[in-house]
């Protein structure tokens, strides 16, 4: 073999399941057969390793402040157990979140309002554990122009970074929402993702408000948009109802990898499954025989 | 003993408790916190994330440098995951701002440069950077490293930049990114891979298992 013997394969698209963590149990059904506590994040994620996920994400959607630290013994377990890749998101605040996370065990931390409260934590993350551990998550939502509009100039007057639509021909505008979607930012999507590559970020976790929940496929303007501009990887989230949503994001769209939650863990389709439906479609997969 | 260096360049718990499942000689994984702990280990880890001016920084206050080059000395396995494989080297194009290019001077336990992923086939909508997923290795014969493998594992990187051994001699696999890269090296007792073995489920267990009992 060498260099000159073998055809290569390329790096291939990841896809990775979304786990919600609540007070350190997965909150959404996981329909795996046999598992004895369909609760337990660190089983749930023994059994996506086994199953072929090609990394995990937890999703810490504790409410409360006092039982975060629940948390960290979650991380410190599935770090301790199962060898392969994770990242953990929500509720990160400061600099002193991240830095518990990682030493608990995360690889990569998801930094979503925090990163438009105070987007130093982003340099800080990327600076302290490099641009690889830095992940930032954003949520768009397709919002009238003139509404967008509104909420920039709020920003502006406050001093903020607040560039404009970058979709300027449209009477719609693709806004960052924060606090779970409940607060609009007036930032623009697509300049959002470019400033938070500027501040450090290593990969973008992109969820369309609008594709999020209603299985119809992924958002693929916004998702291409964004990829479009960046040079760090962009993950797609929100919207996944079938193996071909997938396929459709990651081959129209410039996407890296696709963030999965229901249709797996509700069982309506396996990972072996979608795997093999998307290499059946040419898309280039980790088969779990490799 | 095996032992894991532990110079504050992220959590070493993923590389300890996998090399705990797959060593079953009884032997000790220690991470070790002091330099002065090298002198006990049979085989060496040297792991890591973040950047190589840190990475250097760090080594040189704990007083790493030269236990880690003594113990290379001896024969003994050495193993360099991710930026412990990066270190190895003379020296890095990762050179932070307001910093002289000094900082990026590596271990020069291996010979050649760590190099940015540049050029046309990287960008917006192309190759991105860092190259981060699961990529194959195309082996060079048969190091053992890779042994039970099959012939083009799939492993995790996470990655910015990459190694370019001045010897071609010493690469145990190519990893094609935009252009054939050094994936993984084995230099008389030094192994070293840019991909996370802790990280790749079986089969990075399996070159765990390799490098926890390969004689010396």
């Amino acid at each position: 073999m060498g260099i000159f013997g073998t055809l290569f394969i390329l790096l291939t698209h990841r896809i990775i399941p979304c786990l919600d963590v609540k007070a350190g149990r997965v909150v959404k059904g996981v329909n795996f057969v046999g598992l004895r506590d369909a609760g337990d994040p660190v089983q749930i994620a023994r059994q996506y390793d086994e199953a072929g996920a090609d990394e995990l994400v937890f999703l810490d959607i504790t409410a409360s402040h006092e039982k975060r630290n629940i948390m960290l013994d979650v991380v410190r377990q599935v770090a301790e157990q199962c060898f392969m890749p994770f990242t953990v998101g929500g509720g990160i605040r400061t600099i002193d979140d991240v830095t518990a996370l990682v030493q608990a065990g995360a690889e990569k931390v998801s930094i979503n309002t925090a990163a438009v409260v105070d987007p130093q934590i982003i340099s800080q993350t990327a600076q302290r554990f490099g641009r690889c551990a830095t992940v930032v998550n954003m949520d768009p939502k397709r919002v009238r122009r003139e509404t967008f509009e509104e909420h920039r100039q709020a920003r502006i007057d406050q001093g903020l970074f607040a560039p404009p639509a970058s979709n300027e021909s449209s009477d719609e505008a693709f806004e960052i929402f924060i606090h779970g979607g409940r607060t609009p930012t007036g930032l623009d999507a697509v300049a959002w993702a470019q400033e938070v590559v500027r501040l450090g970020a290593g990969e973008i976790v992109l969820t369309s408000m609008d594709a999020d929940g209603m299985k119809n496929g992924y958002d693929l303007e916004i998702t291409g948009a964004v990829a479009a501009v960046v040079q760090v990887p962009v993950v797609a989230s929100g919207g996944c109802g079938s193996p071909e949503h997938i396929r459709e994001v990651l081959t129209e769209t410039g996407a890296d990898a696709a963030l999965v939650a229901s249709i797996f863990h509700y069982g309506q389709y396996t990972i072996e499954e979608t795997k093999a439906y998307l290499d059946q479609k040419g898309v280039a997969v980790r088969c779990l025989t490799s | 003993m095996i032992g894991i260096i532990d110079y504050g360049m992220g959590n070493l718990r993923s590389v300890q408790k996998a090399l705990q499942a797959v060593d079953h000689s009884g032997s000790q994984i220690t991470i070790l916190h002091t330099a002065d702990q090298i002198s006990e280990a049979d085989r060496l880890v040297l792991p890591g994330v973040g950047a190589f001016a840190d990475g250097m920084k760090h080594l040189r206050e704990g007083g790493w440098i030269e236990p880690i080059k003594a113990f290379i000395q001896t024969g003994k396995p050495f193993l360099g995951i991710c930026l412990g494989m990066q270190l190895l080297f003379d020296r890095s194009e990762e050179i932070p701002e307001g910093v002289g290019a000094s900082a990026a001077n590596g271990l020069g336990i291996v010979g050649g440069e760590v190099l940015a992923f540049e050029g046309d086939q990287f960008g917006p909508g192309k190759l991105k950077i860092p190259h981060m997923g699961w990529n194959t290795l195309d082996p060079v014969g048969s190091p053992p490293l890779l042994e039970g493998l099959n012939k083009q594992p799939s492993v995790y990187f996470v990655h910015g930049y990459y190694c370019q051994p001045t010897d071609k001699s010493i690469v145990t696999s190519w990893t094609d990114y935009g252009q054939p890269f050094c994936s993984s090296l084995h230099q008389r007792n030094v192994w070293a891979s840019q991909f996370h073995p802790e990280k790749s489920q079986t089969v990075g267990l399996q070159m765990l298992r390799n490098f926890a009992s390969c004689p010396h």
